[in-house]
């Protein structure tokens, strides 16, 4: 054994350094572990932009389409649908989309591209129950608004532009997704315009 | 944060436990280049836990899509290709750095009087491994894993009277099939990871009960009041420890071996690396040309070896012209190195000290050990099996002969301390 | 000592012996990096193989982003049959009718390169080594792959060549009583193709480039990354010697 002074100062930088280095290395390693844990190619393949031919949709008429799991409720409203919207702002929880629940193209006064077609996840934001289409009666629900979504479960209620009604569970507007038209006929969900 | 610690500390020992097997551990202060395997299978072991962990989570156990889920680890999820990677290297390197650790243990009579039973820790360790490696072989369901799986479990078929029943058991149906593929996994990845932990547990706390063996193998374990308090060791070793014995020539196992073992680590890694980022099928021994297409009951692939590991055993099976006498000569090579501790009858552990004869010996087995395994990769060719006999017989001759002169042998004097 | 490592040293020739012959394999000189030509290889791979052979496990996508193919150009020029960009590269041919028409099912080539002992080469070579054999259902044999199962497909690019058996081989063949055919042959350069014999060896080399990338399509990100990993090592490996030293200053 040597008798030489140990240098603290050296033997403190040189651990330090070593550690730092090596923990550097450590973050190195944890990449791939975290990274494959974000969706595949399979699951992004899966989860591509789904087509949905809106030509054949009747005024009224909600066709329902799948979309990275999810069901895309897809409405074309009537013109007297689009403008009695506006009509029930005093009784909605968020009536301007001021929260974030759809793209900046979508936030308007009846949230979506063409203000005939409503395109919405049919998924009530209050726990995920997937809410029913009230062509006709859904002033049962709500007086004097005659169409709507009301959610079964737990009675959350939205208008035609997927808004939801003060005094429900679910907090917030239902989720319009990227979207966009390539021609007049077809809707792309999952693609915002211009992007693809 | 210090009471919290105490409180700790109190319930449930872990800074004593740090303490007594790492920072106040003795280790004696010449280990050599020879006592890093130990630590970097313990680093590979890590690697195949985690590694293995997160192939689980995109591999699928069955027939019709385990070779599909490993193009898809291998394309579709993000890294998955160098999780692969770092798994099958890792089986590959785990055999290297074992066979190099079980070499060093019988360089320097590791497996000597007090510490036999390490070493039959260390052999099941050992023979877990290969049961492991084995049945991870077969996973990726390629061609090769599915004949090599078919040879190695047909030798259980030469077990008299109740092999044909054995293997149709071990298999779960007629030919090896989704149903084999199905526990291979369920062991593979659950059962004997978990017996190969808990087996590493204990071969470290045999380890740290009976004291490291250096390349001297002289004893750093002094009888108490011995040796004169100048001449013992300056560092603080735990009480366990200096209770009973003076300690000499040992330094605590931390920060001195960490920093040691640290540099280690680092080249192996750059070895490793440099495997898994550029010749990751490691020449074709570790990872097979054929098992790039699907297992196929019907096409044999024109060569079948077992991977180059199982190289050594495979060989000894494949020279003896009876199946039952090919299998019983395998399973024996297995067994001497367990008996190691009981062949060698003599009390001077490293070979430094001990005579020429042995040394010879040790290489002629190590050279016959490499031969084997070198045989076992090869098609079995007249001239293949002439030389597999002669290195079979090296094999099992260096039991025997260390049997025979160990008894008497001629040896050096021991020094007392490790000379510096 | 000595005697053990003369021992050695005899051993080694003789189990270079034990591993056998194998057949001699062209270089096929690819060069993963050069998009160019992986682009052509991949077109000449839908358009003359994947009528038969599938890439199943590789996707459109994935083959588009990687060769630098936009998904319009890869859509309109690569797609012919109506898939998403997203599906794995198949045909629908089905394998039952396929196993009677040659035998046995073509088989998925996405592998191909990593299946074959020095694979590149080997798709090299077995392309460039048809020759015409009568006696074959297809009236085609391959030097590489005996009796093979598969016509040639690209005859009309590359022509016909004949194999031709060296009269010495035969005759000292006939000396030794040994009543196979010679091992040493060449084949005739190739007529009637509408490429010449180097613009085949371009055409093949691309095709063999395309099949080494679709083999293991990370192979060029795992080299680079390889670099720097190792690269960090040796950083790490320094500062971890240096400490090393630092503290082992205590024991010596």
């Amino acid at each position: 054994m040597s008798n030489a002074p140990v240098n603290n100062g050296r033997r403190r930088f040189l651990t330090a350094a070593t550690s730092v280095v090596g923990g550097v290395g450590v973050v190195g390693v944890a990449v791939p572990f975290i990274g494959s844990w974000n969706p595949s190619a399979r699951a992004k393949a899966a989860g591509a932009p789904v087509e949905v031919n809106v030509g054949k949709i009747q005024p009224g008429q909600l066709v329902r389409a799948e979309w990275r799991g999810k069901p895309v409720y897809v409405v074309r409203r009537s013109e007297k649908t689009v403008s009695d919207l506006a009509k029930h702002d005093g009784q909605l929880k968020d009536p301007k989309s001021e929260v974030a629940q759809q793209p900046e193209y979508a936030t308007n006064a009846f949230r979506s591209i063409k203000p005939e077609f409503l395109v919405a996840l049919g998924v009530c934001t209050h726990l995920g129950c997937a809410p029913t289409y009230h062509k006709d009666d859904f002033d049962q629900f709500v007086e004097g608004v005659s169409e709507g979504f009301f959610c079964p479960c737990h009675g959350s209620k939205f208008d035609m532009a997927g808004r939801v009604f003060q005094s429900v569970p679910a907090p917030s507007n239902l989720m319009v997704p990227e979207h966009s038209f390539p021609s007049d006929d077809t809707l792309l969900v999952g693609v915002g315009p211009g992007e693809a | 944060m210090n009471s919290f610690l105490a409180w700790i500390e109190k319930r449930l020992p872990l800074m004593d436990a740090m303490n007594k097997h790492a920072a106040q551990y003795p280790a004696p202060k010449n280990f050599n280049f020879w006592y890093v395997f130990g630590i970097l299978a313990s680093v590979v072991l890590v690697n195949q836990l985690l590694t293995g962990i997160w192939l689980t989570m995109s591999y699928e156990p069955s027939g019709d899509g385990a070779f599909a889920s490993i193009e898809y680890i291998m394309r579709d999820v993000d890294y998955g290709w160098l999780l692969r990677y770092m798994h099958s290297t890792g089986a590959s390197a785990f055999f290297i750095v074992v066979y190099l650790h079980m070499f060093r243990g019988m360089m320097y009579g590791s497996y000597q009087k007090p510490r036999e039973l390490l070493w039959i820790f260390g052999m099941l360790i050992f023979l877990v491994l290969m049961a492991e490696a084995f049945m991870g072989y077969l996973l990726p369901w390629g061609n090769m894993s599915y004949w090599g799986a078919q040879v190695i479990i047909s030798l259980f078929g030469a077990i008299p009277v109740i092999g044909d029943d054995l293997t149709l058991w071990i298999r779960g149906d007629y030919v090896i099939s989704g149903a084999t593929l199905n526990r291979f996994f369920a062991l593979h990845v659950v059962a004997m990871p978990l017996v190969l932990v808990v087996l590493v547990f204990l071969h470290i706390l045999a380890l740290h009960e009976v004291g490291s063996n250096n390349p001297e193998g002289t004893d750093i374990k002094k009888p108490k009041g011995s040796v004169p308090p100048e001449e013992q060791s300056k560092f603080t070793f735990h009480e366990q420890y200096t209770k009973k014995y003076d300690i000499v020539d040992a330094i605590p196992f931390h920060p001195y071996y960490t920093v040691k073992d640290l540099v280690a680590v680092v080249i192996f890694l750059i070895g490793f690396c440099w495997v898994m980022f550029f010749a990751p099928e490691g020449g074709g021994y570790f990872m097979e040309a054929p098992n790039f297409t699907p297992a196929n009951g019907l096409k044999t692939p024109e060569h079948i070896a077992p991977v180059w590991y199982f190289g050594p055993f495979y060989t000894i099976l494949r020279v003896v012209p009876d199946k039952l006498l090919g299998a019983i000569a395998m399973f024996g090579a297995i067994i001497m190195l367990f008996a190691l501790p009981w062949f060698d009858r003599g009390t001077v552990k490293s070979l430094k000290f001990r005579c020429t004869l042995h040394t010879v010996n040790l290489i002629q087995f190590a050279i016959c050990f490499v031969v084997l395994g070198a045989l076992g990769t090869m098609p079995a060719t007249p001239i293949a099996n002439m030389i597999g006999i002669v290195a079979s017989f090296g094999y099992f001759g260096f039991f025997i002969l260390l049997w025979l002169y160990s008894k008497n042998e001629k040896t050096k004097p021991v020094p007392e301390r490790v000379s510096s | 000592m000595k005697k053990f490592i003369l021992v050695l040293l005899t051993l080694v020739p003789m189990l270079a012996m034990a591993a056998g012959p194998s057949i001699p394999l062209d270089a096929a000189n690819n060069d993963l990096s050069d998009k160019e030509s992986l682009k052509k290889g991949f077109k000449s791979y839908i358009n003359y193989c994947l009528g038969c052979h599938q890439l199943q496990y590789q996707r459109y996508n994935r083959t588009f982003a990687d060769l630098g193919i936009s998904e319009e150009d890869g859509m309109a020029n690569y797609m012919y049959t109506g898939e998403k960009v997203g599906d794995h590269i198949t045909n629908t041919m089905p394998a039952k009718d396929a196993a009677k028409w040659f035998g046995s099912a073509p088989p998925d080539l996405t592998l191909e390169a990593r299946f074959r002992k020095n694979g590149p080469d080997w798709i090299y070579t077995y392309l460039r080594s048809f020759y015409v054999d009568e006696n074959r259902p297809f009236g085609v044999n391959n030097t590489v792959f005996k009796d093979v199962g598969m016509p040639h497909v690209l005859q009309n690019l590359q022509g016909v060549q004949t194999k031709v058996v060296t009269k010495e081989a035969v005759a000292a063949n006939a000396e030794q009583g040994i009543d196979a055919e010679p091992e040493e042959y060449y084949l005739t350069p190739a007529t009637g193709g509408t490429m010449t014999d180097e613009e085949y060896d371009v055409f093949v080399r691309d095709l063999t480039n395309f099949l080494e990338y679709v083999a293991e399509p990370n192979k060029l990100e795992r080299e680079s990354l390889g670099y720097k990993v190792i690269g960090f090592l040796f950083i790490l490996l320094i500062f971890s010697y240096l400490l090393k030293k630092e503290y082992w200053k205590d024991v010596h």
